[in-house]
């Protein structure tokens, strides 16, 4: 099974903004060092052809949403925390407000499954309303993917 | 601490085994018998013995590496060692500082006070470099558990002395580390800004820079 991950965060400023300009002229090398980990899978991308472009969605203007697929909890822990990303990550608060409620969301898809940015949001309101299960978890709590596999509702969730 | 913990360690009393494990842990990957042997300056078969004592007691793990040469001749795959990715720890009388800095992490995180803790760890940092005066900032490193090694004219540090808060809390306790490399630096009187966020798999997250090097000719 591969990993899906999902996380929101809340902009200071509109990405046209100068206080975000460092942060959107990041997202070429970042992005590109994602496309490029091991065990990476998936994004979404605005555009194949401007590396700058962030998701465009319905949920609001001020939240930038990522959502990618990966081979393992492992390599996803890894481009996160054990990359360049790391320090793009430590300096968060210079472009994004502080949230107090879970922002990012993992659960375990069938390989070649893309799921939909309305199931990233379906599972972080779980997460949010029952706390971390195979279902939806955090690194923190996290679930390995025979957990996820042997859950009769596992199906279910993904429709 | 379990008596299990406290085997592991008793194990390490023996000098050539504590060479060994010395030997296979400064290398940070597999490690052949014959290598091994030859660091520590005894015999192929002493060692052997040796070193399958320290994979019993769970202090190394050992796996084989496929002979170079191929084909029939080539002999079996040879057996390598590498360091068991377990920590022992062994306090007496019984203490557990690593569940309590555990919650405060977490208190931390959940007041959204990341700067304070890195400020308090800078200062941390300067405080240790006073223990340290006029040594050498590798050495002072490895006495506090980070196992530097160069490469390509930085320092790069092997181990990670907060290895388990570190997966638990990476972005306060990475953030804090080198807070605390800063402040060592600068304690030591040499260049803060010489410590910056380098990670990779398996190591800690920071680097030293060499900085009477200027690559950017600046």
């Amino acid at each position: 099974m591969h990993l899906a991950e999902m996380n929101l965060a809340h902009l200071r400023a509109p990405t046209d903004s100068p206080e975000l300009a460092e942060f959107v002229a990041l997202l070429e090398p970042i992005n590109a060092l994602a496309d490029e980990a091991p065990g990476f899978v998936w994004r979404l991308k605005e555009s194949e052809d401007d590396p700058t472009a962030t998701v465009i969605h319905e949920y609001g203007d001020h939240l930038l949403i990522n959502f990618s697929v990966w081979e393992s909890l492992d390599t996803l822990w890894n481009y996160v925390y054990r990359s360049a990303h790391l320090d793009v990550l430590r300096r968060r608060r210079e472009w994004f407000l502080r949230m107090a409620e879970p922002y990012m969301v993992m659960w375990w898809i069938p390989e070649g499954h893309i799921p939909t940015l309305a199931e990233g949001m379906r599972r972080l309101e779980r997460l949010k309303a029952e706390g971390p299960s195979p279902e939806a978890f955090t690194f923190k709590d996290s679930y390995d993917s025979s957990e996820a596999a042997s859950l009769p509702a596992a199906a279910e969730a993904t429709k | 601490m379990s008596s299990d913990d406290l085997d592991a360690l008793a194990l390490l009393h023996d000098p050539v085994r504590r060479s060994l494990y010395a030997v296979v842990a400064a290398r940070g990957g597999d490690v052949g018998r014959g290598e091994a042997a030859e660091a520590a300056g005894v015999s192929r078969t002493l060692a052997g013995h040796h070193l399958d004592k320290l994979v019993e007691a769970g202090l190394l793990e050992s796996g084989f590496r496929p002979q170079e040469k191929k084909g029939p001749g080539s002999g079996r795959p040879a057996k390598v060692y590498r360091r068991a990715r377990g920590e022992r720890s062994v306090s007496l009388p019984p203490r557990d500082y690593a569940a309590l800095a555990s919650v405060l992490a977490g208190v931390v995180d959940a007041l959204g006070a990341e700067e304070q803790a890195e400020q308090a760890a800078r200062a941390a940092g300067a405080r240790m470099a006073g223990k340290h005066a006029g040594e050498p900032v590798g050495q002072v490193l490895e006495a506090r558990g980070y196992e530097p090694y160069e490469e390509g004219g930085a320092l790069r540090l092997r181990n990670c002395p907060f290895h388990v808060l570190a997966e638990e809390q990476p972005l306060l306790v990475c953030s804090m580390n080198l807070a605390l490399c800063q402040g060592l630096l600068e304690g030591l009187g040499d260049d803060p800004a010489r410590a910056a966020l380098d990670p990779r798999p398996g190591e800690c997250c920071v680097t030293l820079k060499q900085t009477d090097i200027d690559i950017e000719g600046g």
